[in-house]
């Protein structure tokens, strides 16, 4: 069986999963980092969908959109470590439960 | 096929090993090894140049910073403080589920199909010399290799809509597309798509490295010291 043969539809069900376990990640999760790296899962199965699409339609949409929201992840990455070190150098803690002011 | 469901389970398991798992730093290994499915995965979808930059930008520099700040901030060891909401588990569970069985639905049964557009007829392109410094010939003459594979995509885009209508399964089974003679999902087709100048694709481009620039300047001012420990000090 050839590679090509595999549905559409298998593709965006893998991730439909993959974007919920980021989901309750997310939700489920107190430490921001792990937090962090289920938004980054949850980018990932977007990013998946996109591809499969594209090769579906035969776009090159599906690929350049990719390219972009890799990108914005990384800035988004960046910064939201960036914030979680000053944070951390305030309270010596980053526990979501307990930070729950942005004023510092 | 079988690539497709060994790499597909792999993520999933990853996946829920990234959740279910205590300690922050085995979280960013199983992630790492998340992602290189999803990187097999862009290949098994003929992006090869998406596959490359996924390793590299993702589980190269994305994974790093996250070890990094792991490392830096001690979080390394996992979190025993107890849960402030009790329900919390089983709520998100239950909104998980929820979600999950939400967006299978929509994407086997969905209420609408989405039927691709028309594609555009491929008719000979007009070109009209672009003046930019001097350079009048356009970049990328559209070759006859290149015409017929736009009338290949239009043939392919006409199969899917006929498919669509009737409700077969989705099956990805259309000629490669190709920019310039070479493959879309080549380093080659992606540059040619990126800059070509008739696509929509150059402004956001350059909009993105006026986000990456901010970023940067963000990222430092948000994580130096605060500024009257500096200024104390120079």
């Amino acid at each position: 069986m050839s590679m090509a043969e595999v549905p559409l539809t298998w593709y965006l069900i893998l991730s439909a999963l993959l974007f919920t376990i980021g989901v309750v990640g997310v939700l489920v999760k107190r430490n921001p980092i792990v937090i962090f790296m289920c938004v980054e899962l949850m980018l990932n199965a977007v990013n998946l969908t996109l591809v499969a699409f594209g090769r579906y339609l035969g776009d090159a949409g599906g690929q350049m959109l990719s390219i972009f929201v890799m990108a914005v992840a990384a800035a988004e990455v960046a910064v939201g470590l960036g914030i979680l070190i000053a944070i951390f150098r305030l309270r010596d803690n980053i526990n979501v439960d307990e930070t729950n002011t942005m004023r510092g | 096929m079988i690539l497709f469901l060994m790499l597909a389970v792999l993520a999933l398991v990853m996946a829920l090993l990234v959740v279910l798992n205590p300690n922050p730093v085995r979280s960013a290994l199983f992630l790492v090894v998340n992602l290189f499915c999803i990187a097999g995965l862009y290949l098994l979808l003929n992006a090869y140049f998406l596959s490359a930059v996924q390793v590299i930008v993702y589980t190269g520099a994305i994974m790093v910073l996250f070890l990094f700040v792991i490392m830096l901030l001690n979080l390394g060891t996992p979190d025993k403080t107890p849960n402030k909401l009790k329900a919390q588990g089983p709520l998100a569970l239950l909104s998980g589920l929820l979600l999950a069985s939400a967006l299978i639905w929509a994407v086997t049964k969905g209420t609408q199909p989405v039927i691709p557009p028309l594609p555009h007829t491929a008719a000979p392109v007009v070109q009209t010399p672009v003046r930019s410094g001097g350079r009048t010939a356009p970049m990328n003459p559209p070759s006859e290799a290149d015409l017929a594979n736009q009338q290949a995509q239009a043939a392919h885009v006409e199969k899917i809509r006929a498919a669509v209508l009737s409700g077969e399964p989705r099956r990805m089974e259309g000629p490669e597309p190709m920019v310039g003679g070479y493959p879309l999902g080549s380093p080659h087709g992606i540059g040619l798509t990126l800059y070509d100048p008739k696509k929509p694709w150059l402004f956001p481009f350059e909009m993105t490295s006026i986000l990456l620039l901010i970023a940067v300047i963000g990222s430092v001012v948000l994580a130096r010291r605060s500024y009257g420990e500096e200024a104390n000090k120079s």
